[in-house]
């Protein structure tokens, strides 16, 4: 099976934000809860670049190493998932995530997170693929459907890619070598501790 | 109105303007100017990140804690987290454990050495041994709790499984959460009614000096209501817990920590290598308190010790006790 991962080519990102409305529309996520937002760095200066980030289901996971009670999995895609019947809403996640993916549904005090939800790569969570109580907790399970995550999908400007991380590694590439300039895979060394050429 | 001519040089200037205009683009190809190739690269700003520091931008939702990018320090806290608190703790607890369990073997259990006088003295009252318990009680389920998450996953989920174990860690964690505030009182009224005889004075020069006759039998350097060991209890306890207080109450209210992640990094390490220093001197003070020392345990237990035992261990506060009339006739005490 393939490898899937994300990639936000920043010289194409226009910063619509598309991606985060696709998101919190495909999956119905909470009000307070974001699994995919666009930065701009350098805002309003030469060579600002926006990316788009959510979780970037990483090799060897940190969120995964720090769980208390072990409730994250990778699946055979290299999709980083958890369970939100065993998450405890410790926080560890967030604390060892480099990408900020961990949201919490309650901002209160006392500790009092919730369960912790994050983006699923549009891959639901351990439940049956593609029933109400998988979406109820994880939102919608579109690889099962044979689709891709939908802020890719719909990215009009096809920054953001998901997919086959050889392919889409290998698109960027072409892309960087043809325009002649690439500010770079963003979050790829962190996440995969590999960089693309450009 | 305008000749052949006039028309020929319009005509012509007309065509270098627009030849023109569509040469600037080529020229400026040929000069290999492009503005928008010249941007940030990831690369660059994560090397120039220093300890500690994130990669952040602008954001456009109102979360504004999402405008970090990336934190790369996530990973040291894994690391500290993972492969250092494990070794920490592990030779911290285990290396108290195996301590109490030799000087247990060498010295035995410390005996009262004129053997119980059958009558007792008052040494704690419901006060005293109420806040002793409330902030003993606190902290070994707090102590219990924050052990699970860090060392559960690894000692207890393998027995329980992931179901049982989770709801264990989540019923642990929400204790966590509460019970740090009786502890918080516990440890405020223990320094309020305490403190008074914890102030170090000369006497604890000689009494640890003496290693408090802990090491040797017959010996029983003079003290008064707390003796040097005790007063060091007291004051890891109370400056432990307040270092416990202060790391964990930014864990408590997460959104109050200035620094956001970076900060409850530095507070959770901070939390998790106090506790387990912490830990180990209870397990110390439990034992001395308990199996290691023949009537030890009366005086939270009760509140009322053997006079024998007072005398022996805090000779001038029976003194003391005596001269204002507090020791009559002594309890009379039933047999063990």
């Amino acid at each position: 099976m393939a490898r899937v991962k994300f990639l936000c080519d920043a010289d194409r990102c226009i910063e619509c934000n598309a991606c985060v409305t696709a998101c919190k529309n495909e999956h119905e996520v909470p009000w307070g809860i974001n699994r995919r937002r666009v930065v701009t760095i350098n805002d309003g200066k030469p060579g600002e670049r926006s990316v788009s980030m959510a979780c970037m289901h990483c090799t060897d996971a940190p969120c995964a190493a720090v769980c208390p009670v072990s409730c994250f999995y990778t699946t055979a895609d290299g999709v980083v998932l958890h369970s939100k019947d065993l998450c405890i809403g410790c926080g560890y996640c967030f604390y060892a995530c480099p990408f900020g993916a961990p949201q919490y549904p309650k901002v209160g005090n006392f500790g009092s997170r919730g369960k912790m939800d994050k983006c699923t790569y549009c891959a639901g969570g351990p439940e049956e693929d593609s029933t109400p109580a998988e979406y109820a907790k994880y939102g919608a399970n579109r690889l099962a459907e044979g689709k891709l995550p939908i802020c890719a999908e719909m990215c009009s400007t096809k920054s953001l890619l998901a997919g086959d991380g050889a392919i889409i590694a290998e698109i960027y590439k072409e892309r960087v070598m043809k325009r002649g300039y690439g500010s770079g895979a963003w979050g790829w060394k962190t996440a995969y501790k590999e960089t693309i050429a450009s | 109105m305008s000749s052949p001519s006039s028309f020929l040089i319009t005509a012509f200037a007309a065509l270098a303007l627009v030849v023109a205009l569509a040469a600037t683009p080529a020229a400026a190809q040929n000069n290999n100017f492009n503005p928008t190739a010249q941007s940030v690269k990831e690369d660059q700003l994560l090397n120039a990140l220093k300890d500690g520091e994130r990669l952040t931008g602008r954001i456009s939702i109102p979360d504004q804690k999402a405008a970090s990018l990336i934190q790369p320090e996530g990973r040291e806290w894994r690391v500290f987290h993972q492969d250092k608190l494990p070794l920490i703790g592990g030779v911290v607890l285990l290396g108290m454990l195996l301590a109490l369990a030799l000087f247990y073997l060498v010295r035995g259990r410390i005996r009262i050495d004129s053997g119980p006088a059958g009558v007792t003295i008052t040494r704690f009252a419901t006060l005293d041994r109420f806040t002793h318990w409330l902030t003993a009680g606190c902290f070994t389920i707090l102590a219990l709790s924050g052990l699970n998450v860090s060392f559960g996953r690894m000692l207890i989920l393998p027995i329980f499984g992931p179901e049982a174990f989770s709801a264990l860690a989540g019923y642990g964690k929400i204790a966590h959460n509460f019970l740090s505030f009786p502890f918080m009182i516990g440890i405020a009224l223990m320094f309020l009614i305490w403190v008074r005889d914890n102030i170090p004075e000369k006497l604890d020069l000689e009494w640890i000096k003496q290693g408090g006759g802990l090491f040797s039998k017959g010996m029983h350097p003079a003290a008064k209501r707390f003796n040097a060991g005790q007063k060091v209890v007291f004051w890891i306890v109370f400056f432990g817990g307040l270092a416990m207080s202060v790391s964990g109450w930014f864990l408590l209210f997460p959104y109050m920590a200035q620094g956001g992640v970076s900060s409850l990094q530095i507070w959770t390490t901070l939390h998790a290598v106090l506790a387990v220093g912490f830990i180990a001197a209870m397990l110390a003070h439990a034992y001395i308190g308990s199996v290691g020392m023949e009537g030890a345990f009366d005086a939270m237990g009760s509140g009322e010790v053997d006079l024998n035992w007072a005398k022996e261990h805090h000779s001038l506060w029976v003194a003391e006790e005596q001269a204002k009339g507090h020791v009559g006739a002594g309890h009379p005490v039933a047999a063990e």
